[in-house]
């Protein structure tokens, strides 16, 4: 039994749109779609100023609402991996998922059912990793098993500040960023 | 220091014995999961193809996979060291470009006047007989010198040695004096060496960064990005020093917002807080450079105090980065910048930053500048090429003495008609370079080519450029061809392939074909004595021991790494005029420019105008790529950042569009406003390349910066066109 | 000062969501209505007052399950994939609220048409329906003696209908102005008070109008009541909360909340009825038109309003939660 999840490094990050790029290629994202994006934030007066740049996707949640209010059961959570998936052929569009997520980061794919980021489990199953942290030039993107002790998304947790987004929505995100 | 082989003798006992040692792609990293399949995975039907990218001029390995005759992904090559595995944004999105509608397909010839943009299709053979046809009559009614070439990108190679092999050495590439001419200058006035491109900056090691207007991060060099995100989980400490709050910024210990124009000023307090405070490398002052008592006695009038009312960055601020780079010295490295054409004394400014560096002893260490690894993989022989009949035509209408390369700019100027020239350019061959893009003052690029008898354009897109042209030449991309060999020096030497993943497609042909027929044309073939490419190739590989069909399988070939750093073994050896690092430089006081920088003042903006700064965005590479439809999908178009209060005044709202006007009364195309705290309230940014107005480009979105720059500042030293010197107002 | 770039610019997605028009607003402004149908024609059976309220248990109950299937229909039109609309019956998510939805209204189709079976007393179908008559005759011989525990299905299958088109959306933390206890019971209230005036529309005697009338003044004044504590509740919640009450207080649904729901839906159809209880004649389908159009603009500014409304984005801002 596995739990992916993604650390990323938000010191390392610079907004480069590598992962979003890579994404659109690697699984043929709809034309003006994005299954993962930049965030940039950056508050402060002139010239002290604080700024976080976040690579943001699905976070794969613990508690996902988007698989809950899927009334056909099309949203799923991957056994063994935790991995958040849709089944297309088994979704209507009724767009519950999509109200029900607070990262909104679901969309209607044209094709007629509710899309997002995978972590690329076709890859993952491959022994790959996900396209986007694969191709991301300033390695800000970690991959891996958050249930494996000692693994090395533990470590970058362990040495640095951390932080999930929209926590008090109750969503357990595996998605991790580091301060 | 400690053994010192001589450093020329070093590379050519290190370039080639290392033929065996393989490349290690990448294995599995601890959890199991590997970033990249085996290259000679096959399955699905996908084929990986090794190759090298061309989005920018970087030069990134990548595998493209390909999947029934279509690229179906690009992924950074993992055993290049120029992409380790990785892609910016823009090698990511390279497929945009093959599979761009708007490509250009079939040769043309034109129909209507020059500049009407009217063509009709025509055969390879009927567009090349009339290039060739035009060259002869140029060369004999006046000089194959008046036959000028403007290139950009690798695919300009054989085009190149075509030209020089016709007769011509008017050759010359926008990246010099529109670009990073002048930092390669100062720098080899100071260190007798250029910085080069990729950067020799030792950012990975550096235990302080600072960086002067550079936006690292926003300008994706994957390597030199790579490095910069290790320098920062390093602990390195970062000194932006930026009139806008970059993404570089938001990363910084020190964010030094400094007025437009006055990075001299700066520089020459930092480096009068290092000596009054004795902060700097005194061995390595003693023993490799000249000049420092000069020194010590110019920077004296710079005290922080005095430069705080003229940059606006507190004396305190600047004493306090000047005693973390002595405390941090020699690992410390003040960033050359790439783009520093801005106010027409770059090479001065330049040369400042040399100098610190030098005191602060980072040139030739690690964590400073290191030494790039040679490799040498000759061309086949050719005949030397004809003696040029002139001297450098770029030139002749004002002299730049320490112009190394040839000036854009000045061939630009030499197509005009004047009495001084005794060679007036007739015709131009432009590849891969919009002109009117990329050369200042588009206006007169525009004139410039009404002068002409007959003007080549190869391109991909129908940028602006196509439109001036008499024949059309549908290039081939980056995907679809070869080109030759790419001998990089990097910390490690190596060899790439570029080689096509997929056929051309329409009508189009590599630029490698080109020159090829046109030197049979001109009767020049004894240049290109090889009957493919791919014997050209396999042959230049035999010289380093290599095969075509190991590169066409590897993509890249990696030598051992040479000594990088003085402490590493190489010998410190200054090819400047007086073997030594210059402080004072011997070359500029015998021309008559000042040895050591001074500060001058560039203007002030008039009331209710802003100085017009710009850059560039991650995801395109100026004008080349914002056509680019897959890139597009991110960014597509540019924005005007405009202070908060500046825009209080002016009730510019965030996100409406509003027009720029420059001093000369030139109006953009209307631009998205972005409000921010994050820049001074005396300049406005955009992103250069956009605002496209070709006819044929789907994506004419955003304004285009290079319309406003109706003036620049030429810098004396070697010509380069500083071009932050316009200012803009709105309308309103 | 705080400047966020978000880059995703999803369609339906930034800035706000807009996956949600006009058809959902009408479901449940319909399922409203028919709960609230199902209840009051339950209700009035159940107290035996068929006799003096025609209305009620009569017409207005026949027009539910018309009601009810318009209300599907709107459903139907939103769904992206409206063939997989079968997937809703292959299935029952229990933590799905959509799915106890489906399957609620799959099972109010048989309670009302033994509803109608009952209203039908000993009259029979005319014009087009009469071809209807042999089932209606089936149907009142299954009904027969029956009545009571009709109505008591009708009564309870109308409240989780109800309450069910509210929990649709209140179950949804990530939309603050939805995400309130309160809305089931809101929009299960409002249900009842357009049901109300539905059947004052039904040309009810003068007897019933201002029976009905008295029903519907203590329904508005609940309702009311429940949007006070709604808005109590936002003001005093989350940051999130906050915001989504300044929706409607200050923000930009702040004007149609106002006007549409609450004067012209509330107060103004509100002091109509107290003229008509103190004996003030005023026109009879002035106050019930006014309760139906408010009602259906109280589920359209809740639907719209709702997408715009979210969690927020400076939520934690830089802070970390944990070393």
């Amino acid at each position: 039994m596995a739990r992916y999840g993604m650390v990323i490094d938000t010191h390392r990050c610079v907004g480069c749109h590598s992962c979003v790029i890579s994404c659109f290629m690697e699984n043929s994202v709809p034309e003006g779609y994005k299954r993962d994006w930049i965030v940039e934030v950056v508050s402060g007066e002139f010239p002290n100023f604080r700024s976080e740049i976040r690579s943001e996707r699905c976070n794969h949640c613990d508690n996902p609402p988007c698989v809950f209010v899927c009334p056909c059961g099309a949203s799923y959570v991957e056994e063994g991996t935790g991995t958040v998936l849709v089944h297309n052929e088994k979704c209507t569009g009724c767009k519950a998922c999509i109200a029900a997520c607070p990262y909104d980061a679901r969309f209607i794919n044209p094709a007629g059912f509710a899309d997002k980021c995978t972590f690329c489990d076709h890859r993952v199953k491959d022994g790959l990793l996900p396209g986007c942290a694969t191709t991301c030039p300033t390695k800000a993107i970690n991959f891996g098993d958050l249930d494996q002790p000692g693994s090395h998304l533990h470590k970058l947790m362990h040495d640095r500040s951390v932080k999930s987004l929209k926590p008090s929505a109750g969503t357990g995100p595996n998605v991790y960023y580091l301060l | 220091m400690t053994n010192g082989i001589n450093r020329r003798q070093f590379i050519r006992l290190a370039g080639f014995g290392a033929a065996g040692a393989g490349l290690a792609y990448s294995g599995l990293n601890p959890w199991g999961l590997s970033a990249h399949a085996d290259l000679t995975h096959t399955g699905s039907g996908v084929r990986e193809i090794p190759t090298f990218c061309e989005l920018c001029f970087w030069k990134c390995g990548v595998i493209a996979k390909v999947k029934d005759g279509r690229i179906i992904k690009l992924e950074g090559h993992p055993g290049h060291p120029l992409s380790n595995g990785r892609l910016c944004p823009r090698g990511n999105g390279g497929t945009g470009l093959t599979y761009d509608k708007d490509r250009l397909r079939q040769p043309l010839i034109r129909a209507k006047k020059r500049g009407e943009d009217v063509f009709r299709e025509v055969t390879w053979d009927d567009a090349l007989d009339h290039i060739a046809e035009k060259m002869i009559y140029i060369r004999d009614e006046w000089s194959a010198d008046c036959f000028a070439l403007f290139n950009h990108g690798y695919g300009a190679t054989f085009i190149k040695h075509l030209i020089k092999a016709y007769g011509s050495h008017s050759i010359a590439a926008p990246s010099y004096a529109q670009c990073r001419g002048p930092r390669e200058v100062g720098f080899d006035l100071t260190f007798g060496e250029e910085v080069l491109s990729p950067e020799r900056t030792d950012i990975v090691n550096t235990r302080m960064l600072v960086l002067i207007g550079s936006h690292l991060g926003e300008n994706m060099h994957n390597t030199q990005v790579q490095e910069f995100a290790d320098a920062i989980s390093n602990g390195a400490k970062l000194v932006v020093v930026d009139p806008r709050h970059s993404v570089a910024a938001g990363k910084a210990d020190w964010y030094l917002p400094i007025k437009p124009a006055t990075d001299i000023a700066l520089l020459l307090a930092w480096m009068n807080v290092i000596i009054n405070e004795d902060l700097y490398d005194k061995e390595y002052v003693d023993k490799y450079t000249v000049g420092f008592e000069q020194l010590v006695q110019h920077v004296k009038s710079y005290s922080p105090e005095k430069v705080w009312t003229i940059t606006g960055i507190k004396p305190e601020l600047i004493r306090r980065t000047a005693r973390e780079m002595g405390h941090q010295k020699p690992a410390v490295l003040i960033h050359p910048g790439r783009h520093v054409t801005w106010y027409g004394d770059d090479t001065q400014r330049s040369r400042a930053i040399a100098i610190l560096n030098a005191l602060l002893g980072s040139w030739g260490r690690k964590g400073g500048f290191f030494y790039p690894g040679e490799l040498d993989v000759p061309k086949p022989e050719t005949p030397p090429y004809p003696k040029p009949s002139f001297d450098r035509v770029d030139l002749q209408i004002k002299n730049y003495p320490l112009a190394y390369n040839t000036l854009a700019s000045g061939l630009c100027d030499a197509t005009f008609p004047a009495p001084q020239t005794n060679c007036q350019l007739k015709a131009w061959f432009v590849y891969g370079t919009n002109l009117v893009h990329s050369l200042p003052k588009p206006q007169q690029t525009m004139e410039a080519m009404q002068h002409l008898k007959f003007l080549v354009v190869s391109d991909v897109l129908p940028m602006e450029i196509v439109g001036w042209a008499d024949v059309v030449l549908p290039d081939a991309t980056y995907l679809e061809r070869y080109d030759d060999l790419h001998v990089g020096r990097f910390r490690e030497p190596f060899v790439a392939l570029r080689q096509p993943v997929i056929e051309p497609m329409y009508d189009t042909r590599p630029p490698w074909w080109v020159a090829k027929e046109l030197a049979k044309r001109l009767n020049l073939d004894s240049y290109f004595p090889w009957d493919n490419i791919e014997q050209y190739l396999d042959n230049r590989l035999a010289t380093v021991g290599l095969k075509l069909s190991d590169l066409k399988r590897d993509g890249v070939k990696v030598f051992p790494r040479q000594p990088l750093y003085f402490e590493d073994g190489i010998q410190p050896e200054f090819f400047t005029n007086s073997g030594k690092i210059e402080l004072y430089s011997s070359s500029l006081a015998a021309h008559g420019y000042d040895p050591i920088p001074v500060y001058t003042e560039h203007g002030e903006p008039p009331q209710g105008y802003y100085r017009l700064l710009f850059g560039r965005a991650p995801v395109h590479t100026f004008g080349r790529t914002t056509n680019n439809p897959v890139l597009n999908r991110v960014i597509d178009s540019n924005e005007v950042w405009v202070n908060r209060r500046v825009a209080e005044e002016w009730s510019l709202e965030n996100g409406g569009d509003v027009i720029l006007k420059n001093q000369d009364g030139v109006e953009s195309s209307p631009v998205r406003i972005k409000v921010t705290e994050r820049i001074r309230s005396d300049c406005v940014y955009m992103v250069h390349g956009f605002g496209h107005k070709a006819k044929r480009l789907t994506n004419k979105k955003g304004a285009n910066d290079s319309d406003l720059i109706t003036r620049y500042n030429t810098d004396p030293i070697m010509g380069g066109t500083g071009m932050n010197v316009n200012f803009v107002t709105f309308v309103t | 000062m705080i400047e966020v770039t978000n880059y995703r610019d999803n369609p339906l997605i930034d800035p706000h969501l807009e996956i949600w028009e006009w058809q959902i607003s009408v479901y449940l402004f319909l399922g409203g209505l028919v709960a609230g149908l199902m209840i009051l024609n339950g209700l009035w059976r159940i107290r035996d007052r068929e006799h003096e309220t025609k209305a009620i248990t009569n017409s207005a109950v026949l027009w539910a399950p018309v009601l009810i299937s318009l209300g599907m229909f709107c459903l139907w039109l939103d769904l992206v994939n409206k063939l997989n609309v079968y997937r809703f019956y292959m299935t029952f998510q229990i933590k799905s609220p959509m799915s106890w939805g489906s399957w609620i209204l799959f099972l109010v189709y048989p309670a009302q048409i033994l509803a109608v079976a009952v209203a039908k007393g000993s009259d029979v179908f005319g014009g087009v329906l009469k071809g209807l008559n042999p089932l209606l005759q089936i149907l009142k011989s299954i009904t027969n003696g029956r009545e009571k525990q009709i109505a008591w299905l009708n009564v309870v299958l109308g409240v989780m209908l109800g309450i069910y088109t509210g929990i649709l959306l209140s179950a949804t933390a990530a939309r603050p102005l939805w995400n309130t206890a309160l809305l089931g019971p809101l929009f299960l209230v409002s249900g009842l008070s357009t049901a109300t005036a539905w059947n004052m529309l039904s040309r009810p005697t003068k007897i019933e109008h201002s029976s009905l009338a008295k029903w519907d003044f203590s329904l508005i004044i609940t309702e009311m009541f429940l949007l006070l504590l709604i808005l109590i509740g936002f003001l005093s919640g989350t940051e999130g909360h906050q915001s989504a009450g300044m929706l409607l207080l200050g923000g930009g649904f702040t004007a149609v909340f106002w006007i549409f729901v609450i004067i012209l839906g509330l107060l103004f159809p509100l002091w109509l009825e107290l003229r008509e209880m103190r004996g003030h004649s005023t026109p009879a389908w002035v106050a019930p038109a006014l309760v139906l159009l408010g009602g259906l603009a109280l589920r359209f500014v809740m639907v719209q309003a709702g997408q715009v409304s979210h969690l927020p984005d400076t939520e934690l801002l830089f802070g970390a939660v944990g070393h």
